[in-house]
């Protein structure tokens, strides 16, 4: 954890998943679209609801006549307000409809060359994010994408299980994962700074704790953390974490994988560099020792339905791995 | 129905004869107890029986969302486990979607269409009857799950391949998907009996400009369920397939997962007009009455509801447009979704032009059809904001879509439908509904439902993704949802307000007469409550208004309301030419039977016996459904004083 910047240096925005203000060019021109449909819309409830008021106070029948005394009238001039209203709708929903195609096409694409393409699959309920480059420069992390800040990353989305949707809202609207295809997306954060995202299509028991974070650093961090990240774990120095690691191999490794260690499996995530990350489990849990050793005795209570089974370790192992796990930097 | 080229040409008879009413009575009336209740094809008693059950409905999906909204009025809240909340939106959604909204609506107007084109019944009685059969038979299938835990948990729309056997193994997902192909029957058959009923059935006079525009939004509702419900069945009978016996339709191998999601939303699209447009022909009709004028435009508003369903049908792709599709999809369907709103506009300004060029009466029913022009506002500029695909980006799968499908359900559906009540309550049971406690009931429906549902909006811009069961603290969202939460505890009470309402005017309303609001419409014309015959000489018409004829001055000729055929050697009514309704031929109208429950219980037993792969209960069902369409088609006597005649032709 002493690698961790302190988290009040980091910016996040103010509403954690909010869109009415976003840091990115991908997303930037969906939110002034946002600002003018929102204005346009709720002007539009305004007027009508005045109309109806207005309306209702100054047309309606006082008093309490029986309905067959008060006179039926066909009053004149109803057809002018369907022809006037549906007009300046019509107006409205024509330049809705070209400022829709304006951002659109805007977005589609960014502006120049992407300085990085990453792979994101959609697992029940975490998110695999491969960084592509030749072999040796390509790894594999989860749950916490880093990124260059002021650059544009492609972003190419897998779905391995059921279909999840992947989402930052403050850098890019919403691209589906979907088994079978690869769909694309990208996203450019223009602030240093941690958005959160979340996927958005109900994939099952624990659709709620499926978070993702994006974290965005000058260039220069970027690439230190990569080049930390490209390296394998190191060689445990104690006894103690070395006892840890045969514990991880045999009770954890079927399903992770440690990058310089003989656990290699891949149906959980790679925990080469745990303790890089902020939290666990997709967001659920902080990453700190006592929620790490607490989720590894019993994730069903804390993300019921996860696929991580308890696993019972022994004390005096449990604290040889805890020991282990804390060399994962 | 045996219709014939009759050679008889049918009597007229002006009204005055008791002993005419009496001869009617003995032959259209119910037979006693309860064999005669099952073997009713009455289009009163069916369409009453549609809307008691649909309300029993509404309140099970209300106590599903009291559920839902009581985990979610704090974060990290574990009232219900994860399984449970997600049977719990499912069944919700299931519930209101395809056991309320639809039905509810099937029951006005399957009260209220005879009524209103002065005839005795529906075309095709006991089709009628064995859509409402049908109907219950696959709610309750679908209830049989989720009582023994075993409830659909894949959300309504029930995306692949999360609802594939790989991922949902259990028999949750299967009885989701027959129970909705069952159900699909009745949507069908009941949608072919209103379009028929529509063209063939309207007294003389009534020609096809004349009609009531809830005849238009069900009739256009109905054409859509035809073209649309195949759809949907056909997407669930292949998940079924796929699910049972290891077909590829939607595998991520060899089939294709987004081929559900077209195939549903090809249906699920033009659903939500057949679940609106009766709801909008309601108010079009009732707010009329109280602003003691015709409706402004009902040229323009009978073609914008023609004309919503058919845009209905190429907009589907905006329920997808985060699913990776190419950016000219995203321009041709955004364009498509955004002009859609145009027909709705036509809608709201006639609308509203008709409270401003009349002199509204401030009744429940008035402020029921009032508020639900503002929450159709609402519910239709949310609607457009989604239709803009980069913004949907931003939107879709978050409370703001909650929020819009609660506008538009709620705001067109279940508002209409209490304005609805409130209006024609009267003529279903010959008693008013009580005023004051109205006034309460939609105030505190109104307040309610804004509390609940305005905020959600602001939770969607703010994040909130739908369909999780606890959020985390310090996202901004924990306030809002204490909020909501509350706004739904007093929606509910409103709601409930309007049963108690109905409740206690059961037993103590004030006595309705033949015509409390003044209205002009046919079945105003008839006793409160009408009598099982409808109008004892078939009455013709000469304008849209025809008990306003006189005081409107507009029409050359008058329609004739105790003056008409005379149809009274058995079940009988007139047929009509389907433009102009001119008298074509003497409709005799099948007896009462119980075939048609038979024949529903029968296809229960089919679609049981298919769930639990228990295929010898299947093969008794389809011996069931044989028995029962026997009897369905057993000749009889056409007239029970005569020998029996061969149909000609």
């Amino acid at each position: 954890m002493a690698a961790q910047i302190p988290a009040a240096a980091v910016f996040t925005p103010a509403s954690p998943m909010g869109f009415w203000q976003t840091y990115g060019p991908r997303a930037d021109p969906v939110t002034a679209l946002n600002w003018g449909f929102s204005a346009l819309s709720i002007a539009v409830v305004v007027i009508v609801t005045a109309l109806v008021v207005a309306g209702v106070a100054t047309r309606a029948h006082r008093g309490a006549a029986p309905m067959a005394d008060l006179p039926v009238v066909r009053g004149p001039g109803g057809m002018r307000w369907i022809y006037i209203g549906t007009a300046l709708t019509l107006v409205a929903l024509v330049g809705s409809l070209a400022w829709t195609v304006a951002v659109l096409a805007a977005v589609n694409s960014p502006a120049s060359k992407p300085a990085l393409t990453l792979e994101v699959t959609g697992h029940q309920w975490w998110w695999e994010v491969t960084y592509e480059g030749d072999p040796g420069e390509s790894f594999t992390t989860a749950n916490e994408i880093h990124i260059p800040v002021g650059q544009p990353v492609l972003v190419k989305l897998k779905g391995a299980d059921v279909i999840h949707s992947f989402w930052v809202p403050a850098l890019t609207g919403k691209t589906d994962t979907i088994p079978g295809r690869t769909n694309v997306a990208w996203l450019q954060a223009d602030r240093p700074g941690v958005y959160r995202g979340q996927c958005v299509e109900y994939c099952g028991v624990q659709h709620a704790h499926m978070a993702l974070f994006v974290r965005a650093d000058p260039p220069a961090e970027f690439r230190a953390w990569r080049d930390g990240q490209l390296r394998p774990a190191p060689a445990p120095a104690t006894a103690q974490a070395g006892a840890g690691e045969q514990v991880f191999v045999s009770r954890c490794g079927a399903c992770h994988t440690v990058r310089g260690s003989d656990a290699g499996g891949a149906a959980g995530p790679d925990l080469t560099h745990l303790m890089t990350r902020t939290t666990l489990a997709a967001g659920t849990l902080p990453n700190t020792v006592g929620a790490l050793l607490g989720w590894i005795e019993d994730p069903q209570s804390v993300k019921p339905g996860a696929r991580m089974p308890p696993t019972y370790v022994p004390p005096p192992q449990l604290a040889e791995l805890s020991a282990y796990l804390e060399t994962l930097k | 129905m045996s219709a014939w080229e009759d050679a008889r040409v049918p009597e007229s008879a002006r009204l005055g004869s008791p002993s005419l009413g009496e001869r009617l009575e003995a032959i259209w009336g119910d037979g006693p107890g309860l064999r005669g209740w099952i073997a009713s094809v009455d289009h009163k008693e069916i369409g009453k029986r549609y809307i008691v059950t649909a309300f029993a409905f509404l309140v099970l999906g209300g106590l599903e969302a009291v559920a839902i909204r009581a985990q979610l009025a704090g974060p990290d809240l574990r009232l219900l486990s994860p399984e449970a909340y997600d049977q719990l939106f499912t069944m919700h959604g299931v519930t209101m979607i395809f056991l309320y909204a639809g039905p509810i609506l099937s029951g006005f107007a399957n009260f209220l269409w005879p009524l209103l084109l002065g005839s005795r019944d529906m075309a095709f009685p006991r089709l009628n009857a064995l859509s409402y059969w049908v109907y219950i038979a696959a709610g309750l299938f679908m209830y049989a799950g989720f009582v023994v835990g075993r409830g659909p948990d894949d959300g309504w729309f029930n995306y692949v391949p999360y609802a594939s056997r790989e991922f949902d193994p259990g028999i949750n997902i299967d009885i989701y998907a027959l129970g909705l192909i069952l159900l699909g029957i009745s949507t069908t058959v009941g949608s072919a009996n209103f379009v028929v009923t529509f063209l063939r059935t309207r007294c003389p006079g009534m020609s096809i400009n004349r009609v009531p525009i809830l005849t238009w939004g069900t009739l256009t509702a109905s054409v859509g369920n035809l073209l649309a419900v195949p759809s949907v069945s056909l997407a669930f009978f292949l998940l079924w397939m796929d699910r049972q016996f290891g077909t590829h339709f939607y595998d991520t191998a060899q089939g294709q997962p987004l081929l559900w999601q077209h195939l549903f939303w090809m249906f699920g699209h033009p659903w939500v007009y057949a679940i609106v447009l009766p709801a909008m022909g309601m108010v079009s009709d009732g707010l009329p009455t109280f602003c003691r004028r015709p409706l402004v435009g009902y040229t323009p508003v009978a073609l914008a509801t023609v004309t919503t369903m058919a845009l209905g049908f190429g907009v589907w792709v905006h329920h997808m447009f985060a699913t990776g599709l190419p950016s000219l999809a995203l321009s041709f369907f955004s364009g498509a979704s955004i002009v859609i709103v145009i027909p709705s506009a036509v809608a709201v300004f006639a609308w509203t032009a008709t409270i401003w060029t009349g002199r509204p009466v401030i009744t429940t029913a008035f402020l029921f059809f009032a508020g639900m022009i503002v929450l159709f506002v609402i519910g239709g500029v949310s609607g457009f904001m989604t239709a803009a695909a980069p913004l949907d980006w931003q939107l879709t799968d978050t409370y703001f879509v909650v929020a819009h499908l609660h506008y538009v359900l709620i705001g067109i559906n279940v508002f209409p439908v209490a304005g609805g009540l409130y209006y024609w309550f009267p003529k279903i049971t010959g008693r008013m509904l009580d005023e004051r406690l109205g006034r309460w009931n939609f105030w505190t429906m109104f307040a309610g439902f804004n509390i609940a549902f305005l905020p959600m909006h602001l939770l969607g811009v703010l994040g909130m993704p739908r369909r999780v069961y606890t959020y985390p603290a310090g996202m901004g969202w924990s306030a809002t949802n204490l909020a909501i939460s509350l706004g739904a505890v007093l929606f509910a009470i409103g709601v409930l307000l309007l049963f108690v309402n109905v409740w206690l005017s059961l037993r103590r309303g004030a006595p309705a007469g033949d015509n409390p609001w003044d209205a002009p419409t046919l079945e105003w014309a008839t006793s409160s409550p009408p009598p099982a015959y409808n109008f004892a000489v078939i009455p013709s018409v000469a304008s849209r208004h025809p008990l306003w004829e006189e005081r409107l001055g507009e029409s050359e000729g008058r329609s004739r309301l105790d003056e008409g055929l005379l149809l009274d050697r058995g079940r009988e009514t007139i047929g009509t030419t389907p433009l102009d309704a001119e008298p074509d031929l003497i409709l005799e109208m099948p007896a009462d039977t119980a075939a048609p429950f038979i024949l529903a219980v029968g296809l229960a037993i089919l679609f049981t016996g298919a769930a639990g792969h228990w295929w010898w209960a299947s093969g008794g069902g389809v011996a069931v459904i044989a028995i029962a369409l026997l009897m369905w088609f057993w000749p009889r006597r056409v007239h029970a004083d005569e020998p029996a005649e061969p149909a000609h032709g």
